[in-house]
């Protein structure tokens, strides 16, 4: 198999291969990562053919461009030798063609005249074609990796351009020119690579069931899938309650978004309800109501801090009195489901739970699911015997971590047997959200355990500080102390 | 919302779920609207054989729409191929095959042009839009509202 090299963006590291993998399953070739490593940008791979590459790359979000690999070398002497040796059998195919050279050095530089002599060392190569730099036929690049703060790059590489990626769409989706959004709307890279990662293609049928104002299914309909999905704020959906936007006005709702973006033929509609009372047929609940029929599930749980974490029902349970009056006033135009908080775990639980019931054979879920740093282990993410995980990617902030996690629903066949049956999971009791949800909790304590490692290490500095200058007064400072 | 998804949509209520008459919810007083979309014949040709087409065919008879056919269109009769290309593979064993990766390379399909059965289809399912009314429950009669699109499915107090 012919060996290419991917120019990553340096960002989101853990999704970099991962998004490649997924594209891969899409395209329908095999993949092989030869080469990575998460502190550079350049990642050399093993595909069947260029259309494969092309296809992988041109719905890549996290890369920048698939090239050809021509060689490679820890000096500029073997580089040389290297392409001598790989690609000398290509060159007369672009003897006459109009063609370009460029460099990209991460993280170094080098000055007009250093690229300038750079790009005519390999003049041995006999291309005799115009050279242009605007909409070339055949273009080449030289790449050198540096080491953070180095003189001289650690490594070269010289490749074929085979296609630019579809980053792009990042730019076009990007929030701050979307219509309508709210305050814990997915950043539009993000919501495009979670959609790579559930397979969106066209074709495909997409739900999610905390939509919001809709950021993962428009990201799904962009790669040509039809979507749906359902959030317990009906507000959101139909737009009436305002918008995050400071100063905008008017009606904007999620049809708007859709429609701003040409995608309204791909948006099914949507609907309101609570996950753990879904309208959704359930294949399981009833043998009639045949199969699953999602080819994917994406969405990005509230985690009950900015978004709180509800279901219908009521904290306590209900008095005949009580009773009596919903029953009474449901009809009511105005009438309002009661709500409860919920735990997290079993929010989470309950949506494997439904993507097993809804999802086809090999139909995907890719979830977001916070987890604080001093809770970082692997035991925490939840598992169902219908699932397979494929791909845990991380997305570290300063205090915490939010993970993109990926299930794939196994065929009947590959459940091994007796695994389903009955193990009831016993999850946190109470009717406040601090006793429900532990990551919650320990979000509002300000994560204490790692504030306070913080803090003994810098024990002396925090003595210097004149007693009043932490916003906390000389009074309250010494009632504190006691 | 658009028709399909009445395909997908039973009762909220947990103990209405394992009852057969939950599924399809009954359209009442709804005032239809038609949005004009792009025939998606991938997504026809996909989403044919996980519709539950009896139930489809009462909620379009509801409604008053042209009558469906009794049971559901074959998935070739959605689109007629411009180039005659073969899909079968031909017989015997291909020597390239025994090498051929775990993952096949994608076949370029050839042009497809939707039938006036899958335009049909499409009407249905993906054009005709119900903007306001009611969803029934044949089981326990909760009405569930529609409006400006989006139906309501938050159950009420004493019903969770």
């Amino acid at each position: 198999m012919p060996q290419y090299l991917v120019r990553f963006v340096q960002m989101h590291e853990s999704f970099r291969t991962a998004e490649l993998e997924a594209l891969a399953v899409l395209v329908g070739v095999k993949i092989e990562v030869m080469k990575y490593d998460k502190d550079s940008p350049f990642c050399i791979i093993k595909l069947p053919s260029e259309a494969a590459a092309r296809s992988i790359i041109s719905r890549s979000i996290i890369s920048q461009a698939i090239y050809e690999l021509w060689g490679e070398g820890p000096t500029y002497k073997d580089l040389h030798t290297s392409v001598r040796e790989q690609s000398s059998s290509e060159w007369a195919k672009y003897e006459k063609t109009p063609f370009r050279f460029a460099m990209d050095s991460y993280r170094g530089t080098r000055t007009p005249s250093e690229q300038h002599t750079i790009m005519e060392s390999f003049s041995y190569m006999g291309f005799s074609g115009p050279i242009r730099m605007k909409d070339p036929e055949v273009s080449f690049r030289i790449f050198e990796d540096y080491e953070f703060k180095a003189d001289v790059p650690k490594y070269y590489y010289l490749g074929r351009l085979i296609a630019v990626s579809g980053r792009h769409a990042k730019t076009t989706y990007d929030l701050k020119k979307r219509h309508y959004i709210s305050t814990t709307s997915m950043d539009a890279e993000l919501a495009l690579l979670t959609a790579n990662m559930a397979l969106a293609a066209p074709g495909k049928l997409f739900f999610d069931p905390f939509m919001g104002t809709g950021g993962f299914p428009i990201a799904c309909a962009h790669f040509g899938a039809v979507v749906s999905g359902s959030d317990i704020d009906g507000r959101s959906i139909r737009g009436t309650g305002g918008s995050a936007r400071r100063g905008q006005t008017g009606k904007m709702d999620v049809v708007g978004n859709f429609t701003q973006y040409n995608l309204e033929g791909q948006y099914l509609g949507a609907f309101v309800s609570d996950l753990t009372n879904t309208p959704l047929r359930m294949p399981t609940d009833n043998a009639r109501s045949g199969g699953g029929y999602l080819d994917g599930i994406v969405c990005d749980p509230p985690y009950g801090i900015r978004e709180g974490l509800k279901v219908l029902g009521s904290r306590e349970k209900y008095g005949d009195e009580e009773r009596a009056i919903h029953e009474h006033r449901f009809k009511d135009p105005n009438y309002i489901a009661p709500k409860r908080p919920y735990s997290f775990t079993a929010i989470l639980d309950d949506i494997l739970a439904f993507a097993v019931n809804t999802l086809v054979e090999n139909g995907r879920l890719s979830m977001w699911m916070p987890t604080a740093n001093d809770e970082d282990i692997e035991l925490v993410i939840p598992t169902h015997p219908s699932l397979e995980i494929v791909s845990v990617c991380v997305q570290p902030f300063n205090r915490w971590s939010r993970r993109l996690l990926t299930y794939r629903r196994l065929s009947e066949f590959e459940v091994p047997q007796g695994v389903l049956d009955g193990t009831t999971k016993e999850y946190e009791k109470g009717v406040k959200a601090d006793e429900l949800n532990d990551f919650r909790r320990k979000y509002f304590e300000g994560f204490k355990e790692f504030e306070k490692m913080k803090l003994d290490s810098s024990e002396k500095k925090a003595e210097q500080i004149p007693p009043d200058s932490k916003g906390v007064s000389g009074r309250w400072r010494e009632k504190s102390d006691r | 919302m658009k028709l399909l998804t009445l395909n997908f949509l039973t009762c909220a209520r947990k103990t209405c779920k394992s009852a057969p008459s939950s599924f399809p919810l009954h359209p009442r007083e709804a005032e239809l609207e038609v949005v004009q979309a792009d025939v998606n014949l991938a997504f026809l040709k996909n989403i044919l054989p996980r519709l539950m087409w009896g139930e489809l065919r009462t909620i379009t008879g509801e409604l008053g729409l042209p009558t469906l056919p009794d049971t559901a269109p074959e998935r070739s009769a959605l689109f007629t191929a411009a180039a005659a290309v073969s899909e079968t593979t031909t017989p015997g064993v291909d020597p390239e095959a025994i090498d051929a990766p775990e993952h096949p390379a994608p076949v370029e399909e050839p042009e497809e042009t939707p039938t006036q059965t899958a335009i049909d289809l499409h009407r249905i399912l993906l054009e005709t839009c119900i903007k306001e009314g009611k969803l029934v429950c044949g089981n326990c009669g909760h009405e569930y509202a529609v409006k400006e699109g989006v139906a309501n499915f938050l159950l009420p107090g004493h019903l969770v």
